[in-house]
């Protein structure tokens, strides 16, 4: 029996008897992320969060290449924490490549998801040709892109390892986070976290979107490189019974940059599917 | 203030403090959009103002995989922390090269605590960067010395006990082999059970005086010798004799401590005769007697140019059984304390144990009896002597 509680630091807050809203967090940092939208719901919700394995406070022990050599790997995670916290009619809330594995999760069991929430989503980070060499798909990024930044995780220059990660420092200001925090927000273990980049952006879930039998709302940013308006678009289209709003906050981390139109956004949608 | 600043500033100038200086200067609106930038990283970059200021992003001047980073790292720790420092990120310059940077980044709040502007200083790591990869490759290099040395000590370790025990019909024998600690360490330790004639096997047990490849090889020596006396010799401390030359006259200086007992099968029992060689002598268990040390200590191995061997012969008969083993058992500390001897004595009274049960028994009380690190690799060889099979025609004898 695995402790998933344990396993992906599950967090629970909010009135037992809410509706479930499960917060995932992207490739990158952890769930914390969530900090500045997560509480805004605490009233009305059953508010769960959590870290992937391999990220945050998660069981690094519980890492597994294999399992976690596709999406879907952090799907089953997903509808296990689903399955063992009994949480139906779920609302999942993902950011970036958290949205794709929400997509897989609710097409493994979709009787349990209520509705989709996508921020910063993409089905397929790098470009597609066709045949004549024209563009099929855009995804922002060409393969060579990636390769490049998988080889320079890999020679370790750009600072992603454990020992070149960045600090941060605290701002005495506005202690947004506290020590313990710091120590593990957005510090990965260097090989899974190369492991990690590489499942997510060579990731192309495409074919998934199709079989999405839930409502979804798509969030989208202005200047997002790594989820451009073309490739939300693309997504929103794509699903079969989904929503689509742009914010005015830019970059790919509204959940923190814009936590107040971030909400809005959310709270909307649910007001609006009956939640 | 703006008097204050300008004496703060001594003789220098405030326009070539900030334009000039020796780092690059950004500044971003809360869009990311540049909205100042000096002329020290202009020049580093090759770009002109007007191409920047009002037209791109920090983030759009980086590679992709810089790009991919600066969104899912940096940019998040510095809304949640405020300020980053020490970020290492390659800045594409105008004519597309790049320059690797070193990026410090504070986030400035207005009153309503919302971010206003983004500070930037850029420094220029090249040689830094340089200097990070040839460290990289290093680690990497010595990562995989490490590997290839440990797959030698443990490719040297297996050549030291056999891969598997004979099977013997009429005896019941096991053996166990545990290296020192976490393992990555070669001991001296080593055991082998071999076919001498139709009737007849040889065991041998024994430990090389300290540990590492050398230690393995001289064990490697030892093995090999027992293996060639106890063909020409049928007395054990005769094969140990020639042990004793061998290792004295060898250049290793290694001394060593060594069990050889020969087993000769009878029709309803074992004629054992067991030479000892500066080592624990085996306990043995016969009949309903109690079980005791079994054998004469002999000179240690290697030490004296002739060293002096005794054999002591025995008959055993179903349900007896012998147990040799290595000084990381009986020397197994915890404290001042030693495991000793009773605990292995205790294990072969009780009688229904199979020689796999009393060895695996005691390496888990020798290992318990020591907190599981073991200080000194382990070695034990149980030779037990089987009812004999009323389903076996005559000839498995």
């Amino acid at each position: 029996m695995v402790d998933v509680v344990r396993r992906n630091n599950v967090k629970i807050t909010g009135p037992p008897d809410g509706q479930p809203l499960l917060f995932a967090h992207g490739f990158g940092c952890d769930q914390h992320m969530w900090r500045r939208v997560a509480p805004h719901f605490e009233d009305r919700y059953r508010v769960v969060m959590f870290d992937h394995v391999g990220a945050g406070d998660s069981d690094l022990a519980a890492y597994d290449p294999v399992r976690y050599s596709t999406l879907q790997g952090y799907a089953d995670d997903v509808v296990q924490i689903c399955e063992t916290l009994g949480l139906d009619d779920v609302v999942f809330v993902g950011h970036s490549v958290a949205s794709m594995i929400g997509v897989l999760a609710a097409n493994t069991q979709p009787q349990r998801f209520a509705t989709l929430v996508m921020v910063g989503p993409s089905a397929r980070y790098i470009d597609e040709e066709d045949v004549e060499g024209g563009v099929r798909y855009i995804g922002g990024f060409s393969r060579a892109d990636i390769d490049d930044m998988l080889d320079s995780l890999d020679s370790n220059y750009l600072g992603w390892s454990a020992v070149m990660a960045p600090l941060i420092v605290g701002n005495t200001d506005r202690p947004e986070l506290g020590r313990e925090l710091t120590d593990s927000f957005c510090r990965t273990d260097p090989a899974i976290a190369r492991q990690f980049a590489a499942v997510t952006f060579l990731s192309d879930n495409r074919a998934d979107l199709c079989h999405v039998s839930v409502s979804s709302l798509v969030i989208q940013c202005r200047n997002d490189v790594i989820a451009p308006i073309v490739v939300g678009e693309y997504v929103h289209q794509h699903l079969p019974n989904s929503s689509y709003v742009i914010l005015e906050a830019t970059g790919h981390c509204p959940n923190l940059s814009a936590p107040q139109e971030t909400i809005a956004a959310i709270a909307t949608f649910l007001g609006s599917v009956g939640r | 203030m703006a008097d204050e600043f300008l004496e703060a500033l001594g003789d220098d100038d405030e326009h070539a403090l900030y334009e000039h200086a020796p780092c690059g200067y950004l500044s971003m609106a809360s869009s990311g959009t540049i909205v100042k930038v000096n002329e020290t990283f202009l020049q580093w970059t090759g770009y002109r103002r007007d191409e920047l200021v009002g037209q791109r992003t920090l983030a759009s001047l980086l590679t992709a995989g810089g790009r991919i980073y600066h969104e899912t790292h940096y940019s998040p720790m510095l809304q949640m922390g405020g300020a980053v420092r020490e970020i290492a990120l390659d800045i594409v310059c105008a004519d597309a090269s790049r320059l690797p940077a070193l990026v410090n980044a504070l986030l400035v709040r207005d009153e309503a605590g919302n971010p206003s502007v983004v500070r930037a200083a850029i420094f220029n790591a090249t040689d830094r960067r340089n200097y990070e990869r040839q460290l990289v490759q290093a680690k990497l290099d010595a990562e995989a010395a490490e590997s290839r040395a440990l797959t030698l000590a443990r490719t040297l370790q297996q050549t030291l006990i056999p891969p598997a025990l004979p099977h013997i019909s009429g005896l019941d024998i096991a053996a166990i082999y545990r290296p020192a600690g976490d393992g990555t360490q070669i001991g001296g330790d080593f055991y082998d059970v071999f076919r001498i004639g139709q009737h007849e096997w040889a065991m041998a047990i024994g430990d090389v005086q300290g540990k590492g490849v050398d230690a393995a090889v001289v064990s490697s020596l030892v093995r090999h010798t027992i293996r060639a006396a106890a063909i020409e010799h049928e007395s054990p401390a005769e094969v140990l004799a020639v042990l004793n030359t061998v290792l004295f006259r060898d250049d290793s200086d290694r001394l060593c401590t060594a069990v050889v007992m020969r087993m000769v099968r009878r029709v309803e029992s074992w004629s054992v005769t067991v030479s000892v060689a500066g080592h624990p002598l085996p306990i043995l268990r016969r009949g309903d007697d109690p079980p005791t040390t079994f054998g004469i200590e002999g000179s240690l191995l290697g030490y004296f140019p002739a060293g002096h061997f005794h054999d002591v012969a025995a008959e055993l008969v179903a349900g007896d059984m012998l147990v040799g083993y290595t000084d990381g058992v009986s020397e197994a500390r915890n404290g001042h304390e030693f495991f000793g001897e009773a605990p292995i004595e205790a294990a072969l009274r009780d009688r229904a144990l199979s020689s796999e049960e009393v060895t695996r028994r005691l390496l888990g009380e020798a290992l318990d009896f020591q907190s599981s690190q073991s200080g000194d690799d382990i070695a034990i060889v149980a030779v037990g002597v089987k009812e004999r099979d009323s389903t076996a025609t005559s000839s498995a004898w």
